[in-house]
């Protein structure tokens, strides 16, 4: 059996307890134990970013960090960007702008996107493109994506 | 109430096709509300996981899973020796889902776990013991048609799934192979000697393909769950639920009648999906044997490891042309590695012969595969089907003769490419055909002709970047492909009370945008904005029959599928107003919601109240109808000729690159493409189909490789298999040509697989532009660019090679 722990910590923006394996992952928490399924896993081993989650501000990869760490933290998963106007920007934006196809990667991408936004990076094409890499797409060709968060951040097309 | 206001409200005519339609599912997506098979979970799910074989060539001589089976939580451990009625799967039905006696390669299926968890699961695997004894490996295609090769399927399978009933006479189901051979194609028009005694110019080259996989970024999933009264429900991400529902009921010996498949959003398909895989039918046994419904994901290492690849090809070309440009014929012998086992991939060549007996007018062909038996992973079908392969070969040569008869290679394209209203030597008749648009496009817009001249002149300038820039086309089918007994797709579309509409489709929806095509293509008839569409698409106990996703048919077929539904159900409501009015139906038509006066578009009745009056009276009705649409294309003879498709669609497209020439970095920095795609239907989802095709050729041409080295894959995972990242993509500039084929829904094609089929045989031709050196063999990394930039790659030759 493994060894259960009990944390505490904000999930968009509620506070939530639960008891986790030691060895359990964020991803596997959010998804399993708290049944929030839209952070996917595409990899599980920080390759592909369709995981990626905000805490404490900063986009990370969910499958490469403990559950057992969000102790105390503030978590944010796509869930959590339901009620935020500038997310909402960011979402309309994907659709508008074809940034969406089998959708997979989206809601990862949409979290480091929304990262970027916040941390005021996006001003051109290029740094788009660079916050981006770690969050592998197969339909889209990216383009798109691209066009869609610098329609958001002014980033001149 | 003055007399302005009395006037009829005039509806203007709007048009939804071209548009860009924003995909209808994509807000769900973005908000990660969408539940793909990864999300949904039923109550009392247990957990499935496969045990796979840990060698890659070896006779199973024991397997003990007494262990697994004594650990807590572990509903059901089965082996091939529990299942004594399972099948060959497959396309060529040569392997069993769990292995009987022999594995042949590293993903291969020993034994299956369903327990309560996933991580009991596992724990139940490691619990398995197999005593194995090793046999020699082929690894290598060339090592398998050797006359002392061991053989990959020597001995016969019977129907019941072991070999000792055999012995007493059972039937047998797969017969063995007395060689190495999977299957072979053999194509021929015109006659190659003759061919070969008109030309001026004749050169033979062998071309190198490679491993690579799809990578769909949702891994493969399945939940299988048998009702009280033994009817099976299965979500699935299947492409073909249609066809697999009859052949998960063979496997099962079960009524297909009994099987429904519930297709849940895929995350990713690109012809992964196409056929059945072991990991399907094992889940199936899990929850036969468990008696509760089993859900089993893959990780991302079995995704690599078991899921298809596009197949390996070895490929000897011989062409040539007279001095005046005119090509005299084409003979090709190739070597597919097929894996250990048969899937599509074994049949990429149905598509290899179209490209070379119809790609540029070819006089004389001459056309020959094995696909042949090794231990390394087996190949699948991939989005291109083996086009990029032989377009590869093709479009290098294009160059070679060209530059061997001193033409110029856009002059040489444009004098072989054809026309609409030709049919070529295979019976392909191109109806609408903008090949030579394509060319002119690309090419104008590239400056390919100015850049051509310009970056050979500057190859031996100062500094380590050299430009280059590459041409390449294609030929795809483009309107179904005439496979199966029927290419056929079926639509309901019903309509309700307020004029809104249930598109009832058996067309599936892989991420490709279908549902908003279907959807434009139904309103534009009726009149009616998008926001009117509910489209159902994922149910076999629902929607009607469809062929499946694949050859690019989706928009074409199901498209006419479902304006036929449209038209039954206007010419109904157009009927019931014209009585209703007192006028012709050809007085009327329907638009912005209303039925309205055809000549000046003044509004005679709000169509939802119209459907209203229709339903509730004395003889009440409703709007709905079926359509079933069935291309005009022929089955192949068996010489492999035929119109098999409707329609056929080009595309043209340039590449440019920077060779760095002291690290062998290519970098691709711009694709203009140009597609006939007949009709532009939504601008924004063809778009995106192009921009997401070409960087997936991208990857191909540049960073993807699955290696495997003895039969061993040595890079399953992201890391290392390189998938093109967002600051590698080149700048695109697509055009779309728009031949208006007379056959397509609002003049479209096909358009799916085309832009990834010309990237790696484009960036070929750039590299030597560039440098003057050409490359063999894919994939173009800095290992091999810098190699051969050195002369330090021998020529490849692979000697055409026939069995007896």
């Amino acid at each position: 059996m493994s060894l259960k722990h009990d944390i505490e910590f904000k999930l968009n923006g509620i506070t939530r307890r639960v008891a986790v394996d030691v060895s359990m992952n964020a991803l596997a928490m959010l998804r399993d134990v708290i049944g929030l399924t839209g952070t996917k896993y595409g990899c599980g081993e920080g390759e592909c970013g369709a995981c990626t989650i905000q805490v404490d501000g900063v986009s990370l990869n969910s499958c490469l960090m403990f559950a057992v760490d969000c102790d105390g933290r503030n978590v944010t998963t796509i869930e959590g960007l339901a009620n935020d106007s500038k997310a909402d920007a960011l979402r309309s934006a994907f659709v508008e702008h074809g940034a969406v196809q089998c959708g997979f990667c989206t809601p990862g991408m949409i979290m480091q996107a929304d990262h970027l936004l916040r941390s005021g990076c996006g001003g051109d094409a290029g740094s788009i493109k660079r916050g981006i890499e770690g969050n592998l797409c197969r339909c889209t060709g990216y383009k798109k994506i691209i066009d869609a968060i610098a329609s958001v951040s002014g980033a001149p097309s | 109430m003055n007399v302005a206001e009395k006037k009829a409200r005039v509806i203007e005519p709007d048009t939804l096709i071209g548009k860009r339609i924003p995909k209808m599912d994509a807000p769900e997506k973005a908000s990660g509300k969408t539940r793909y098979i990864h999300d949904i979970n039923l109550s009392g799910q247990l957990h499935g996981k496969i045990l796979r074989s840990d060698r890659i060539h070896a006779l199973i001589k024991s397997i003990d899973t007494s262990a697994a089976k004594a650990l807590p939580g572990v509903h059901a451990v089965i082996t091939a020796a529990d299942i004594p009625d399972q099948r060959p799967i497959g396309v060529a039905k040569d392997h069993f889902p769990l292995k009987v006696g022999r594995v042949r390669s590293e993903r291969d299926e020993i034994a299956a776990v369903a327990a309560e968890s996933e991580e009991i699961a596992e724990a139940a695997l490691k619990l398995i013991k197999v005593e194995y004894e090793d046999l020699p490996v082929i690894s290598n295609p060339e090592d398998a048609i050797k006359p002392d090769a061991i053989l990959i399927h020597p001995e016969p399978h019977g129907a019941d799934g072991s070999h000792e009933h055999l012995k007493q006479g059972m039937s047998i189901a797969h017969k063995g192979k007395p060689d190495n051979i999977a299957m072979r194609f053999d194509y021929v028009h015109g006659d190659v000697i003759q061919g070969e005694a008109e030309s001026d110019v004749v050169i033979e080259d062998t071309f190198k393909l490679h491993y690579v996989t799809h990578c769909c970024m949702g891994v493969s999933g399945m939940i299988a769950e048998f009702d009280s009264s033994g009817n099976l429900l299965m979500y699935s991400n299947t492409q073909v639920p249609f066809l697999h529902k009859r052949e998960f009921a063979e496997y099962l010996n079960m009524d297909p009648a009994r099987i429904r498949i519930i297709q849940p959003p895929i995350g990713g398909g690109f012809g992964s999906k196409l056929d059945i895989y072991p990991f399907e039918v094992i889940c199936l046994y899990l929850a036969r044997a468990a008696k509760r419904p089993v859900k089993m994901l893959f990780t991302r290492e079995e995704e690599f490891l078991a899921s298809p690849t596009r197949q390996p090809v070895l490929l000897t070309l011989r062409s040539g042309c007279k001095k005046d440009g005119t090509l005299t014929f084409r003979q090709v012998h190739t070597l597919h590695d097929n894996g250990a086992y048969t899937s599509w991939g074994a049949t990429t060549p149905f598509v290899m012969m179209q490209t070379f007996s119809s790609l540029y007018r070819v006089p004389h062909c001459d056309y020959h595969t094995a696909a042949v038996y090794t231990n390394n992973p087996y190949a699948g079908s991939f989005r291109g089907y083996g086009n990029l392969q032989a377009t590869f070969a093709i479009e290098q040569h294009m160059d070679m003769l060209a530059e061997k008869i001193g033409m110029d290679p856009l002059e040489f394209r444009l004098k072989n490419a054809q026309d609409a209203g030709e049919t070529t030597g295979q019976g392909m008749s191109f109806k609408s055909c903008g090949f030579k648009d394509c060319i002119n496009t690309a090419a104008q817009r590239s400056d390919y002709a100015r850049k051509v001249q310009e970056n050979v002149a500057n190859r031996n300038a100062a500094g380590n970047i050299k430009r280059g820039v590459g041409m390449a086309s294609m030929l795809h089918v483009g309107g179904g492909a005439k496979i199966y007994p029927s290419d056929g797709c079926g639509t309901i579309l019903k309509m309700d009370d307020f004029a809104n509409i249930t598109l009832i489709t058996g067309a599936s929806e892989i991420g490709q945008g279908s549902e908003t095509v279907l959807s434009q293509l139904v309103c534009e008839e009726l009149g009616l904005p998008i926001s009117a569409v509910t489209v159902v698409n994922n149910d076999t106990a629902i929607t009607p029959w469809d062929v499946g996703v694949h050859a690019s048919r989706t928009t074409f077929i199901a498209g006419n599928s479902a304006i036929g539904a449209a038209k039954k159900a206007k010419a109904k409501i157009l009927a019931v107003a014209a009585t209703k009015y007192e006028c012709a139906e050809s007085d009327l038509d329907l638009r912005g919601g209303f039925v309205i006066k055809a000549a000046n578009g003044e509004a005679v009745v709000e169509l939802s109240k119209l459907l209203r009056n229709l339903h509730f009276q004395d003889k009440a009705e409703l709007v709905m109808t079926t359509f079933y649409y069935e291309p005009p294309s022929v089955h192949q003879d068996k010489g492999f000729k035929g119109d098999v498709s409707a329609a056929y669609a080009w595309g043209t497209q340039v590449v440019e690159v920077e060779v760095d020439t002291d690290t062998g970095i290519v970098k691709m920095t711009k694709v203009t493409g140009a597609h006939d795609v007949g009709r532009v239907l939504n601008r924004l989802g063809i778009e995106g189909q192009i921009e997401g095709g070409v960087i997936m050729g991208q990857g191909y041409a540049l960073t993807e490789d699955l290696m495997i080295e003895n039969g061993v894959m040595k890079n399953p995972n992201f890391r290392d298999y390189k998938l093109v990242t967002a600051p590698e993509i080149p700048e695109m500039d697509i055009s779309f040509i728009e031949s208006m084929d007379g056959e397509g829904p609002q003049g479209a094609k096909g358009v799916g697989e085309a832009p990834s089929i010309c990237i790696a045989a484009a960036t070929a031709n750039a590299i030597f532009n560039a440098t003057g050196v050409r490359i063999y063999e894919l994939p173009f990394t800095p290992e091999r660019v810098y190699r051969a930039l050195r002369g330090q790659t021998p020529k490849l030759y692979w000697k055409p090679w026939k069995a007896n």
